[in-house]
């Protein structure tokens, strides 16, 4: 067992009567993915070393429905939103950070039109503010001179035009970044959206995760980084497909960050 | 009997502009057969990416090569058929380029004279893309959704262009006067070289079939557009200016669902109460679409706007590892489907009957529908602005709320969230315990 990170819930604060400045969404890979947790924690080391004021919902979070509107099931998506939604009203949260795109994209696009309406920012956004407000110190430099390449997941990029934040947080981390052929606008899609993560791929020549770590390959990366717990699932099974796992780490840009703190 | 070439050139006009007007009504009776959406918001958003996505093709050069050549074709197309306007006025009466009596012939002269220099350079891109299409034979316009007829489709609106502007050319070339004043013949003039053993009548001949072939062959374009791909040069204004203007992530959130969960969710709302007085005759909202007349309106014009081009489908990661999902499929079946309805209603004195067939079975499959992850890729590369994603989410939605069509693992995910609140079935009471591990 690891340190004990300092975690607060909405529930303790309001029984000393106080408002943290901001939600972190954790979200359900977040909360039960075992590779997911540890970018949880990371992201929650470095929101502690910059004293952010922050809490969790913590037993009282529940899925955003995301996943289940995609599938096609509107009337689940919207039973999760309006619980969701009750409860982040009660606690009158007006910001959320999440490190997961996918909540991200719905709570900020889907959640308004029910009546949840928030600031909210994906985590790669919110390190870069901590970054450029000097809450966190520039990193040392294990990463200096490393090669990292960078996947941008679908609903952080396309979805919501998110492209330079996770690129400057990077540059950080004083290593060479190399863009894939497809990138930004043009990156190709890791595979697991639209609930594919939780079924098998339709009938094909390959699955998508392995086309998209190709792209990675191309440019010889030391490190895969990504800002989305899927996504990271996605391409940690290429490599491992590809038989590069023992070359080759998918991180994400929280786990860098921390990771270069020395966290 | 001298009025003879004005009759028959205003009936020729007449009846090819009054087909052409019939067939509109047709496509907008069609397109109104999809639901209606609000599409009041963000005027000035919507004007801008008209101007700058139709008119500016600024999604098409994106890809360097076609890019250009397209925006070549595209602005040759516009500013030769100025030309247009001279020969209508010139066949309705009798005059002979008329243009040279109200304008000075230096003016005329640098007007024609651009007309012929773009006219050769379309010629050139159409040749270029002919050999694109039919030698170099690019992927995207050889994938299986491109059967023989939207094959044949897009060759033929190339051999039109080439015919065109060939004829627009020699019509100068044989045109003695023009020649004589020698101005404005800046291609022409190589081509009249050619006709120089010819006789001055032989050369009026030649001239006035050009010029009759040359109008006749416009009309006759206009009335193929219905039939054609190539609707895109006219409704690519309205698609991208009703084309989605929020952040591309964002699905609409069905308003027939909130009722509902609103009232299972409301303490005080009685759910086995009778309907109020006068609205039980109210049919009970279908989720999702199944057909063609389920999807909004939209979406229906995005099927008759869709080039055909392929750009989606050779983004599409589920396309492009082998699955059989294709964007511009759904976009070819469901103008198909749109079709065949909007001409079973013609059939039926303006009421459609029940044909047995349905766009979801027996245009786009449940395998095409489930292989899709949600990605955006061929939102953000149709340079039209169609949103393919958004009738595949619409049809997922029938399947899973009116059919319980989901594959077995999307229902074992989705009964876990109904019971404890995450796609996997772990206990929500644990959801914090990442936190000392
Ligand atoms: S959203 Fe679906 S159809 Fe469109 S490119 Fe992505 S996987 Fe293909
Ligand atoms: S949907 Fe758009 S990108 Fe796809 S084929 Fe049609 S016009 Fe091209």
């Amino acid at each position: 067992m690891s340190e004990s990170l300092n975690v607060p819930t909405m529930a303790d604060f309001m029984a000393q009567g106080k408002q943290p400045e901001i939600l972190f969404w954790v979200g359900s890979a977040g909360s039960f993915d075992d590779r997911a947790k540890k970018i949880t924690r990371a992201f929650v080391k470095l929101l502690n070393k910059a004293n952010v004021d922050f809490a969790v919902l913590g037993t009282e979070e529940s899925c955003t429905g995301d996943v289940a509107k995609r599938a096609g099931n509107e009337f689940l998506f919207q039973m999760q939103a309006v619980t969701n939604i009750e409860v982040l009203n009660a606690y009158e949260v007006k910001k959320i950070v999440t490190c997961d795109p996918h909540s991200f994209n719905c709570l900020k696009n889907e959640y308004p039109s029910l009546g949840g309406n928030y600031e909210v920012i994906h985590h790669t956004q919110f390190i870069k503010q901590l970054i450029d407000s000097g809450q966190l110190k520039t990193a040392n430099n294990l990463y200096k001179g490393k090669r990292i390449t960078y996947h941008d997941p679908c609903y952080l990029g396309r979805a919501n035009n998110e492209y330079d934040a996770p690129r400057d947080v990077l540059k950080e981390t004083q290593a060479n970044i190399f863009e894939m052929k497809r990138h930004k606008g043009t990156a190709l899609c890791c595979g697991a959206g639209g609930a594919q993560m939780f079924k098998e791929p339709e009938k094909g020549d390959m699955d998508i995760n392995v086309l998209r770590t190709e792209d990675a390959l191309e440019t010889k990366p030391d490190i895969i980084a990504t800002g989305c717990p899927y996504c990271n699932t996605m391409m940690t099974d290429g490599v491992k497909a590809k038989e590069k796992e023992a070359d080759i780490e998918v991180l994400d840009i929280a786990e860098l960050i921390a990771n270069a703190q020395g966290l | 009997m001298a009025y003879l070439p004005n009759i028959i050139f205003a009936i020729i006009l007449i009846a090819g502009i009054g087909y052409f007007v019939k067939n509109v009504k047709t496509l907008a009776r069609n397109i109104r057969l999809g639901k209606d959406v609000d599409v009041s918001d963000n005027k000035s958003q919507r004007w801008k990416n008209m101007a700058m996505i139709a008119l500016g093709q600024s999604k098409l050069v994106r890809r360097p090569i076609s890019g250009f050549l397209h925006v070549v074709v595209y602005i040759g197309f516009i500013i030769i058929n100025l030309e247009v306007l001279e020969i209508i006025i010139d066949g309705l009466f009798g005059t002979h380029r008329v243009g040279l009596s109200v304008l000075p012939i230096s003016v005329y002269g640098g007007l024609i004279g651009s007309f012929e220099v773009l006219a050769c350079l379309v010629f050139i891109s159409v040749v270029i893309f002919w050999i694109r299409r039919n030698v170099i034979k690019l992927k995207r316009f050889w994938s299986s959704e491109m059967t023989s007829w939207p094959k044949n489709d897009g060759n033929f609106i190339l051999y039109f262009e080439m015919v065109l502007m060939t004829l627009f050319l020699i019509m100068n070339a044989t045109d003695v006067h023009f020649q004589s004043l020698d101005a404005g013949n800046t291609v022409s003039q190589y081509i009249a070289s050619w006709f120089s053993d010819f006789s001055e009548n032989t050369l009026h001949i030649i001239e006035r079939a050009s010029w009759w072939i040359h109008i006749i062959g416009i009309l006759v374009f206009l009335n193929y557009l219905y039939f054609s791909k190539h609707l895109h040069i006219l409704l690519a204004f309205p698609n991208t200016f009703y084309g989605k203007v929020k952040p591309k992530g964002t699905l609409d959130n069905l308003e027939a669902v909130t009722k509902e969960v609103k009232m299972m969710m409301d303490p005080n709302a009685d759910l086995f109460a009778a309907p109020a007085e006068g609205v039980e005759d109210e049919e009970p909202a279908k989720f999702g679409a199944s057909d063609v007349q389920d999807l909004n309106w939209v979406q229906l014009l995005n099927a008759y706007t869709c080039t055909e081009c392929g750009r989606c489908t050779s983004a599409c990661p589920a396309n492009l590892t082998g699955k059989k999902l294709s964007p511009r499929k759904i976009m070819m079946d469901t103008r198909d489907r749109l079709e065949e309805v909007g001409k079973n209603i013609d059939a039926n004195n303006g009421e459609f009957v029940d044909d047995g067939k349905q766009l979801l079975g027996d245009y786009i499959t449940n395998e095409e529908l489930w292989a899709c992850t949600t990605c955006n890729a061929c939102v953000e590369e149709c340079p039209v602005s169609i949103d393919p994603l958004s009738i595949i989410l619409e049809m997922r939605r029938y399947l899973v709320m009116e059919q319980s069509a989901a594959p077995t693992e999307l229902n074992n995910m989705m009964t876990n969230i109904e019971n404890n609140g995450a796609p996997w079935p772990y206990n929500q009471m644990d959801r914090l315990n990442w936190k000392d591990e």
